[in-house]
């Protein structure tokens, strides 16, 4: 039981941080908040990956003497990609944003769609 | 040496090519490139199928890197199939944006160079998905696909491609990050990011519940990103709001890439086995495509947006596609395989039609196209010919997919879902029929009685497309025989 809790207290933190974000990318009306979720969701799954790569008693994958057992660096290289489209998804989504809010003079989500049933 | 690279060119080409059309800026300069390197990746899809063809496999080490630690690209027949119809019908499309008078004219000037930077990097995702062998790469290049597909959808002329471009961003990138969550739970379970060496470890590590969760964070995340109903819901915005040619590219191209992801994963990496009898996806996968299927089908029916109304056609289609997959036997896939490449054909053809009624109509409203068969003979032809391959009737290559997906279904005795295919086709012939009556029969509408014939460089590569649609229902053996090529490899028959 607590082996559950602390031993894989990574995980724990990776699937709340992944339905909380999950939870305001459906939840929230405001464009913004939205970005903000997607990004939290995002995070979680980069926590996942570190956390795959971690082996117990390892250290920094530098080769030296005195030492045998290296964390894996692949997720963590993987991540770095992947972090970087993270970036990228998040820049991209604010420009829409700013282009919306130019276009329609707001970022709520309902109120766009009223506006569309308007017109 | 360049026959030894080919795998790679087939990427670095237009990855390259891409920022380079910054530098051109000009119109005239820069679509003449972008064609050219359209083309010449093409050529290169040409020759690699032909290769493919003769030896099954054609493999490339990225850097000289071994393959199970450095990135393989692999091209066996499905991927040097799909690779085939995205980059030619990418050059297609893209020849007819020409010199002036084109359906380009919908993106304002000062963007336009930059609509063949997104375009080009789209397609490097696009063929990137389908020829790497490596599963954290198909992640990469669904990401460059999509990115580069939210900017070419938020450049279209209307307001609402806005919102529709950022439900489009929600939706995928939570589509993506599943695909990243399965991606990293298989890695955990196998240590190996090589699509065969993962295939090989899978069946010894014996995953259990990891590989459980892993397979359902990846068929959801695709499953939205092929749009399979009911994860369709970013896709008729999408498809009716962005400019008329990223419209026909993207429809043609980009859910039938997702589609290929699907195979890949459930037939190559996890096994038919694993996905079909231990899990029962088929059952699934069948029971949301019909669902799919008879759902868009009526909705499309009454949309007044033709665009809106052949995006939600697309969905039903995608159904057909994996109604085809999930009956997991070699009739079963042939018809999804070759309905991806029938349907990029239709759906390109038809969506350049409408790019031609966009261009002359500035509308694409049911209404507004009241009699404009007489006005535009040529365009409105080309659309009939594409809504009758749609429906599926005999001589177009809709007909060659329906035929196979009916002697799957017949071949496993599930005779109701072949009567359900042929019910739901008639629904195709609802939607169909209402455009081609408005478009003949009706009195001509203010903006069709001022309306011309679409220029000469648009009308080719729409007639080009459904020509195609045409000679691929008649010549059935290249089409159907090369994806029959392709299901025998998915499902092991020849190594």
């Amino acid at each position: 039981m607590m082996d559950n809790v602390f031993g894989l207290y990574n995980y724990w933190v990776v699937i709340f941080l992944m339905m909380t974000g999950f939870y305001i990318v459906i939840s929230q009306r405001n464009l913004i908040k939205k970005v903000i979720g997607l990004n939290i969701f995002q995070t979680s799954v980069f926590l996942l990956y570190i956390t795959i790569g971690k082996v117990e008693g390892g250290t920094a994958p530098i080769v030296s003497e005195g030492f045998n057992v290296y964390t894996n660096p692949l997720p963590s290289v993987l991540i770095l990609t992947a972090i970087v489209v993270g970036v990228a998804t998040t820049s991209v989504a604010l420009a829409l944003i700013v282009r919306i809010r130019e276009a329609y003079e707001t970022i709520e989500e309902d109120e766009i769609l009223a506006q569309e049933k308007l017109t | 040496m360049i026959k030894q690279n080919l795998l790679a060119l087939q990427i670095v080409i237009p990855l390259i090519a891409a920022p380079l059309c910054i530098l051109l800026r000009r119109r005239a300069l820069v679509w003449g490139f972008a064609v050219l390197v359209c083309w010449l990746t093409f050529g290169i899809s040409v020759v690699l199928l032909r290769q493919v063809l003769e030896t099954g496999l054609v493999s490339y080490e990225m850097g000289g890197w071994a393959a199970p630690w450095g990135i393989e690209y692999r091209a066996d027949p499905l991927s040097a199939f799909v690779l085939l119809f995205v980059s030619g019908i990418g050059a297609i499309v893209l020849s007819s944006a020409g010199l002036k008078d084109t359906a380009l004219d919908e993106i304002p000037v000062s963007r336009q160079y930059l609509f063949f930077t997104l375009y080009l990097l789209c397609l490097t995702g696009l063929l990137g998905i389908t020829i790497t062998g490596d599963l954290f790469n198909v992640f990469v290049f669904l990401e460059i696909s999509a990115l580069s597909s939210y900017g070419l959808i938020g450049l279209g002329g209307r307001r609402q491609a806005l919102p529709a471009a950022f439900q489009y961003l929600v939706m995928g990138t939570i589509g993506a990050t599943f695909i990243l969550i399965g991606i990293g739970l298989m890695y955990m379970m196998t240590g190996t990011l090589n699509m065969a060496d993962m295939a090989e470890r899978l069946v010894m590590a014996d995953g259990g519940r990891t590989a459980l969760v892993a397979f359902g964070f990846l068929t959801v995340g695709i499953g939205i990103k092929m749009a399979l109903f009911p994860l369709h819901i970013w896709l008729p915005n999408a498809y009716a709001y962005a400019p008329s040619l990223v419209t026909a590219f993207l429809a043609a191209t980009a859910t039938k890439v997702s589609v290929y992801i699907l195979l890949r994963f459930v037939f190559s990496v996890f096994g038919v086995t694993f996905a079909f009898e231990t899990l029962g996806l088929g059952g699934v996968l069948m029971f949301l495509s019909l669902l799919g299927i008879f759902v868009a089908s009526t909705v499309a029916i009454f949309q007044t947006n033709i665009k809106r109304m052949l995006a939600y056609s697309s969905v039903a289609q995608i159904g057909y596609m994996v109604l085809g997959i999930s009956f997991a036997s070699t009739t079963g896939l042939v018809a999804g395989i070759v309905h991806l490449f029938n349907h990029a054909l239709i759906k390109g053809g038809l969506f350049m039609a409408m790019g031609c009624v966009m261009l002359r109509l500035k509308s694409v409203d049911i209404e507004d196209m009241a009699g404009i068969g007489r006005k535009m003979p040529f365009t409105m032809a080309a659309w009939a010919v594409g809504g009758l391959g749609l429906i599926g009737i005999p001589a177009t290559a809709g007909f060659i997919s329906k035929w196979y997906l009916i002697r799957a279904a017949l071949e496993q005795n599930w005779w109701i879902v072949a009567v359900m295919v042929l019910i739901s086709s008639l629904l195709a012939v609802i939607y169909v029929w209402r455009v081609i009556e408005t478009a003949f029969f009706k009195e001509p509408s203010a903006r069709a009685r001022e309306a011309r014939e679409a220029p000469l460089s648009m009308l080719l590569p729409t007639w080009v497309l459904v020509g195609a649609t045409l000679f691929f229902g008649v010549m059935t053996s290249t089409s159907a025989g090369v994806a029959g090529r392709a299901a025998e490899v998915l499902l092991r028959v020849i190594p």
